[in-house]
């Protein structure tokens, strides 16, 4: 990178990237790969980095069913599931699980697939267990 | 310097809700009751560390509390370490005692969520209000599943320790939560985030807590009764939010234990008495591990058979605790290991001469431990 990019510049980037159906994260040119954006590289601080595109192949590695709402935007969707999950390519997020008729069923280490879906608007990555195309809700 | 300082005085307010009292009044009753403690004036305190209000951050709250007790220390400030901070502070008050920075340290806490804003603990970071992801419980709650899922980890060990703690809470005259639990009851409960119920959580609490600590020479040229010796203390931080945790099931508790261990010169199987800081039930599991009490995934063992209950292997919180006692962060921990090591506990456990305690913060974030003695 040239220019110094600043958090509110990493953040719209990864949001433009959501936006378009893909989840993205930074690679540093020491390899180095990681979510959430940041200025630079968590490993060896500097600030030469690139963007790449996520398979969508992840992998989960626990997560929580709620069964109380913290917040009444989620109160007519209880029992949610979120669950942290590791990409292939090692950036680990939070996200949802969706689609899972039992949540109390999933297993740590289980494979999952990402959707990428709107949120009052907004896109956000969440995971299916299954192997399904990668589609944009409307 | 192990011994070389102690606590000398320890003192606190009812537990619970104290409506209409800030947390500079309940300082002072809290630091009053541990000055009359150990039988010393004000005007011999000279150090004033303090872990800030969690649920109302201010700056320069530890100068604001020095005005309000009349105080003007030479070693002062607030310390933020989350729930760890309480035991950092002790030890750093012992560092500064050792280094001639200053002579009589007052360490206290003061919080009021339960009568005043609890909202600090409730609201998501970053994205993850997109999410649905709230809360404190969630976060130890995503622990507790992944130790489960890599360790056969069962809801009985987690019931294990509320039950141990509201035994205990149950027999303590001053703790806010009195309402003993069998394991039955505690797995009949619906769950809240599960893994978790509702008694896998910590209460929600007002209250003081305060000690003082001082030299052992001190001490004894000023007469102090039964001056508890802090043997040894260490420090480890995680660091990583639980997201970016490369390992969600063990945490640097065993590098601070393991450095408390060496400063005191005592095992695992010296120890008689712990107080382990429970904010969520997952926590005294994963700190037994840590600390060596077992091995990694074996807690579920270690727990069963009322083994950390008086009268057990190894009583974990005999005043009740975060579960039972108080939501408090940490420093009625200490309070009570004092009280065992002093011989004056409400279940005192037999002939205990070491006591271990535990503070730890953020969820998992901080770690901080003391060794006391007799």
């Amino acid at each position: 990178m040239t220019t110094r990019q600043s958090q509110d510049d990493v953040e719209a980037a990864y949001r433009a990237s959501l936006a378009r159906g893909h989840l993205s994260f930074q690679r540093c040119a020491c390899t180095e790969a990681w979510l959430p954006p940041r200025e630079q590289c968590p490993r060896c601080l500097r600030a030469d980095f690139r963007w790449e595109e996520a398979s969508g192949r992840a992998r989960l590695i626990s997560w929580v069913v709620y069964h109380r709402a913290y917040d009444d935007a989620f109160a007519d969707r209880l029992p949610y599931c979120v669950a942290v999950v590791e990409l292939d390519e090692g950036p680990r997020l939070v996200s949802n699980i969706v689609g899972a008729a039992d949540p109390e069923a999933l297993q740590i280490e289980q494979p999952l697939q990402l959707r990428v879906e709107l949120e009052r608007g907004i896109p956000v990555p969440r995971f299916t267990q299954q192997d399904i195309p990668e589609s944009t809700a409307s | 310097m192990r011994g070389r300082c102690v606590i000398a005085g320890i003192g606190q307010t009812a537990f619970g809700a104290l409506p209409g009292r800030s947390t500079f009044s309940m300082h002072a009753e809290a630091v009053r009751n541990a000055l009359d403690d150990c039988g010393i004036g004000k005007d011999e305190v000279d150090a004033l560390l303090v872990k800030g209000p969690t649920s109302a951050p201010e700056l320069m709250y530890g100068q604001k509390l020095a005005e309000a007790l009349g105080i003007q220390p030479r070693v002062g400030g607030v310390w933020d370490q989350g729930g760890a901070a309480n035991a950092s502070l002790i030890a750093y008050a012992a560092m500064a005692i050792e280094h001639c920075q200053c002579e009589v340290a007052v360490v206290t806490f003061a919080d009021n969520p339960k009568s005043g804003s609890r909202a600090a603990y409730g609201k998501a970071k970053g994205d993850g209000a997109l999410f649905g992801w709230f809360g404190t419980p969630a976060q130890y709650a995503m622990i507790a599943r992944r130790h489960m899922g890599e360790f056969g980890t069962a809801a009985e060990a987690l019931g294990a320790v509320a039950v141990a703690a509201r035994r205990h809470g149950a027999a303590n005259p001053r703790a806010q939560l009195r309402k003993p639990l069998s394991l039955d009851e505690y797995l009949a409960q619906p769950p809240l985030v599960s893994p978790f119920r509702r008694d896998d959580c910590a209460l929600v609490s007002d209250g003081a807590a305060a000690v003082v600590v001082m030299s052992a020479r001190r001490a004894a040229a000023l007469g102090v009764d039964k001056p508890v010796p802090i043997l040894g203390f260490g420090q480890g931080q995680t660091s990583w939010d639980i997201i970016q945790r490369p390992v969600l099931t063990e945490t640097m508790a065993a590098q601070s234990a393991a450095t408390a261990f060496e400063m005191a010169g005592v095992g695992p199987p010296d120890i008689d008495v712990a107080q382990f800081y429970d904010c969520f039930t997952i926590t005294v599991l994963m700190t037994l591990e840590d600390y060596g009490f077992c091995a990694k995934g074996r807690c579920g063992d270690f727990v069963r058979d009322g083994a950390i209950e008086h009268g057990g292997v190894l009583p974990v919180n005999t005043a009740g605790g975060l579960l039972s006692e108080t939501g408090m962060p940490g420093m009625q921990l200490v309070i009570e290991g004092v009280r065992q090591m002093r011989g004056e506990a409400n279940l005192q456990v037999p002939g205990a001469r070491t006591c271990i305690v535990s503070n730890q913060g953020g969820v998992m974030h901080t770690h901080s431990t003391l060794i006391l003695g007799v």
